[in-house]
């Protein structure tokens, strides 16, 4: 862990404690048999508000903390240990950093507050097929005369159907990063339908549909036409904070791969004391120090407002994917037959990883981000 | 408070490199493998002396062995201000292992009489040391070592061989691993003793590598004589300040240092470039070496903040820590892709061993290449550094020690 100031040591430990006991596996177990449509408990996320997560980056005066993205990371590490499901990150993270990075006074001033006192849902609707790719928008904005019409699909939306307002990327003109506006669009609007889509973390994503969705003028965020690099900005944002997330579910999948190689026993011993289970661990080991580095690092440049953010976001987004990835999968290797087991939780990491590497650009796309800023 | 003082310390370091480095050797730290021009010798001696006066061969070892007695944040200081004005600290190399590995051990291990003789020789680069540890017989096994010494009244008699033995052709003093208890358990009845290699029981002789150098040695100990007064630690109880040597060993090689690290050198991606050209868009053209040649970027870039976050978690001391296995082994990973990296990217041009088809960078390489094999074998190898990251850090069972 970073060297912490004493606030975000006392975060960190509260986050910790609070989720180990009221939010852990086992809960979000519950919430998956229950099969309850938010895909979340509606008193772990009024839980979260209480304890004033939902206002971490948002600034004292629109009602937040201020605490900053390194701070929400270590919360997120905790949620990521457990898979805590909340609509968390989608709207305290991404929704609140779009407003933040492109909301002008009254827009702060109208959706910051209400972020954080958890009365409204934000989340951003970026995708439009099955990869990632958020200069490919194709969804349009068509100029009314009283503002804009919205016409297309919107897919893989985090929180999806329980947001009551989406921040969409969509096409006012011109093609790639030329041409984007971002809009603020209600999930109430005559025209938005949504569909709830089934992944197999069990968390909540849905399809968005914009048939002819009418908004005015005010609903634009930031620029018109000029919207890409805010969206740039805004999932940079949200992948530094994944990546948090996802070292978290790493961390407790190399945790638990650990406890099981000490209490294991067969041909007499634990199975720890084979060799090479013991350099495959120290391995993962290795990968899991370089892997928290990266996303202390990659938070740390958003808050210092570091010019090398881009590089900094890939670089994370693509490392510890690359090690959920494989401790996932060592995950259920080492556990053997019982890693297969629903009964067992092993599955639920396995699964969550590969929604968390999908989710804000995979790796490769992470990869190939890195090195075309190097100028490869 | 401590931040401002630092500061300060900054730009006295500054003003005092600007006025005592000489000139005339600016950025030529590879003189010292005496390759200097005859005019440049005498500034070399001058810039190590006014070094050893200051005290900064070895900074933060205490004034009366040296040292200038600073912590490790002034050190880095005067480090990255050396840096910047092309100055570089040439005693810890002409000391060979005394600053990084002897001194550290004999500050925690010596007695005032033997810091008082031997640290302010390595202090000021005057006496290079070489270590006498691995064994024909006796090398990732290191406990397992046969060379003798013999207890005979105000010395011991030394008779054996070590090998890998790092300049022990050049250097004036030598620390070795010896077995002065042939009837205990294995890591049980070894000492450390340091002795001089210019007498007649020690004969060196260099052993040639696969890159074509010669930096290590076999040494042969015929009746050598080590004093007693010279043995480092208690008798029998060695083990103990080998593991701390070895400690010092690792912590010393967690920075990954690949060929072509120099800043006037292209990157990787440039020279990759050069040689293979790119695409329409820019993108090298050779889409599975660039995936390749990103994680390896990525894994350095990772490496280097890994070694930034351990030691702001370190608040500032530079201690010998847990993860110096994990930072060795990663060191290791990326010098090595490095080297293969660079090799492939130059295709043909990248196999060569001398001669005037080749170009000086890529026959320095190909040298780099074939020598940086030693890097996962020698100071523990990388399935040693593996034992310990599961046994010490992880906690899980040793498996590898039998009797």
């Amino acid at each position: 862990m970073a060297a912490l100031t004493e606030e975000q040591s006392m975060i960190r430990d509260q986050a910790k404690s609070w989720i180990t006991e009221q939010a852990p596996v086992q809960k979000f177990r519950e919430m998956r048999d229950s099969g309850v449509p938010a895909r979340f408990t509606p008193e772990t996320w009024s839980a979260m508000i209480e304890m004033g997560w939902t206002g971490i980056i948002v600034p004292e005066q629109y009602g937040g903390s201020g605490l900053g993205y390194l701070t929400f990371g270590v919360v997120l590490e905790e949620v990521g240990r457990q898979l805590t499901a909340s609509p968390l990150f989608a709207s305290a993270l991404v929704g609140a950093s779009a407003i933040l990075l492109g909301g002008n006074e009254s827009q702060k001033q109208s959706w910051l507050p209400r972020i954080v006192d958890g009365s409204e849902i934000l989340t951003l609707a970026v995708d439009e097929g099955p990869r990632h790719a958020p200069s490919k928008v194709a969804l349009t904005a068509e100029k009314t005369e009283s503002g804009f019409r919205l016409s297309g699909d919107k897919t893989f939306v985090p929180e999806g159907m329980t947001a009551t307002t989406l921040v969409v990327a969509a096409r006012t003109s011109g093609e790639g990063e030329q041409g984007i506006t971002l809009f603020i669009v209600a999930t109430d609007a005559a025209g938005v339908s949504r569909k709830q889509v089934n992944t197999v973390d069990s968390r909540g994503y849905a399809n968005v549909h914009f048939d002819g969705v009418e908004v005015n003028q005010d609903a634009i965020l930031g620029d018109l036409d000029n919207g890409y690099d805010l969206l740039d900005a805004i999932l940079d944002r949200a992948r530094a904070g994944l990546a948090a997330e996802m070292l978290g579910t790493a961390a407790q999948a190399f945790d638990m791969t650990l406890e099981y190689l000490k209490t294991r026993k067969q041909f007499g011993q634990v199975i720890g004391s084979f060799q090479a289970l013991g350099h495959r661990a120290a391995g993962l080991f290795g990968q899991l120090e370089l892997s928290r580095s990266c996303v202390e690092a990659a938070l740390q440049a958003i808050d210092a407002e570091a010019e090398n953010i881009p590089e900094m976001t890939s670089l994370s987004k693509a490392k510890v994917g690359d090690f959920l990835h494989e401790m996932s999968n060592q995950l259920i290797q080492i556990h053997g037959g019982l890693g297969m087991t629903d009964e067992f939780d092993a599955g639920f990491y396995l699964k969550r990883a590969r929604v968390l590497e999908a989710a804000f650009g995979n790796q490769s796309f992470h990869k190939n981000r890195y090195a075309v800023l190097k100028g490869f | 408070m401590a931040d401002i003082n630092l500061e300060d310390f900054r730009a006295e370091t500054r003003s005092w490199l600007k006025e005592n480095f000489p000139a005339s050797i600016v950025g030529s730290a590879m003189g010292l493998g005496g390759e200097a021009e005859e005019s440049t010798k005498a500034d070399f001696e001058t810039w190590r002396l006014r070094l050893a006066d200051k005290g900064w061969g070895a900074p933060t070892w205490p004034t009366e062995y040296g040292g200038a007695g600073v912590g490790h944040p002034e050190a880095r200081i005067i480090s990255q201000e050396m840096g910047k004005l092309g100055a570089f600290n040439p005693i810890p190399i002409l000391a060979g292992m005394g600053v990084t590995m002897v001194g550290p051990t004999i500050l925690e291990y010596g007695t005032d009489q033997q810091k008082e003789k031997h640290l302010p020789g390595i202090a000021s680069g005057e006496i290079r040391w070489c270590l006498g540890l691995s064994e024909p017989n006796a090398g990732s096994d290191l406990a397992s070592l046969s060379m003798k010494a013999q207890d005979d009244g105000d010395f011991f008699t030394l008779n054996g061989q070590k090998t890998w033995t790092s300049g022990a052709d050049i250097s004036q003093w030598c620390g070795a691993v010896v077995r002065t208890d042939p009837s205990a358990k294995k890591r049980n009845g070894i000492s450390f003793v340091m002795l001089p290699m210019d007498q007649e029981g020690v004969t060196t002789r260099p052993i040639r590598l696969i890159s074509g150098a010669s930096p290590f040695c076999e040494t042969f100990f015929d009746d050598a004589r080590a004093d007693k007064a010279d043995l480092l630690g208690p008798l029998n109880e060695g083990w103990s300040v080998v593991k701390r040597l070895l400690q010092h060993e690792r912590q010393s090689q967690t920075q990954a240092r690949g060929p072509g690290g120099g800043s006037k050198k292209p990157s990787l991606p440039e020279l990759a470039k050069s040689y293979i050209g790119t695409d329409e868009n820019g993108v090298l053209a050779d889409a599975d070496l660039r995936v390749r040649l990103i994680n390896h970027l990525m894994d350095s870039e990772a490496h280097s903040l890994t070694v930034n976050r351990i030691t702001a978690e370190a608040k500032g001391k530079v201690e010998v820590s847990a993860s110096a296995s994990i930072l060795k082994n990663s060191a290791t990973n990326i010098a090595q892709a490095k080297a293969e990296l660079t090799m492939e990217l130059m295709g043909s041009q990248g196999v060569g061993w001398e001669g005037d088809n080749y170009n000086q960078e890529e026959l320095d390489n190909v040298r780099e290449w074939l020598w940086g094999k030693a890097v996962s074998i020698y100071g523990g190898s990388f399935e040693i550094q593996n034992n310990i990251i599961s046994k010490n850090i992880l906690g899980l069972p040793e498996t590898t020690q039998k009797g």
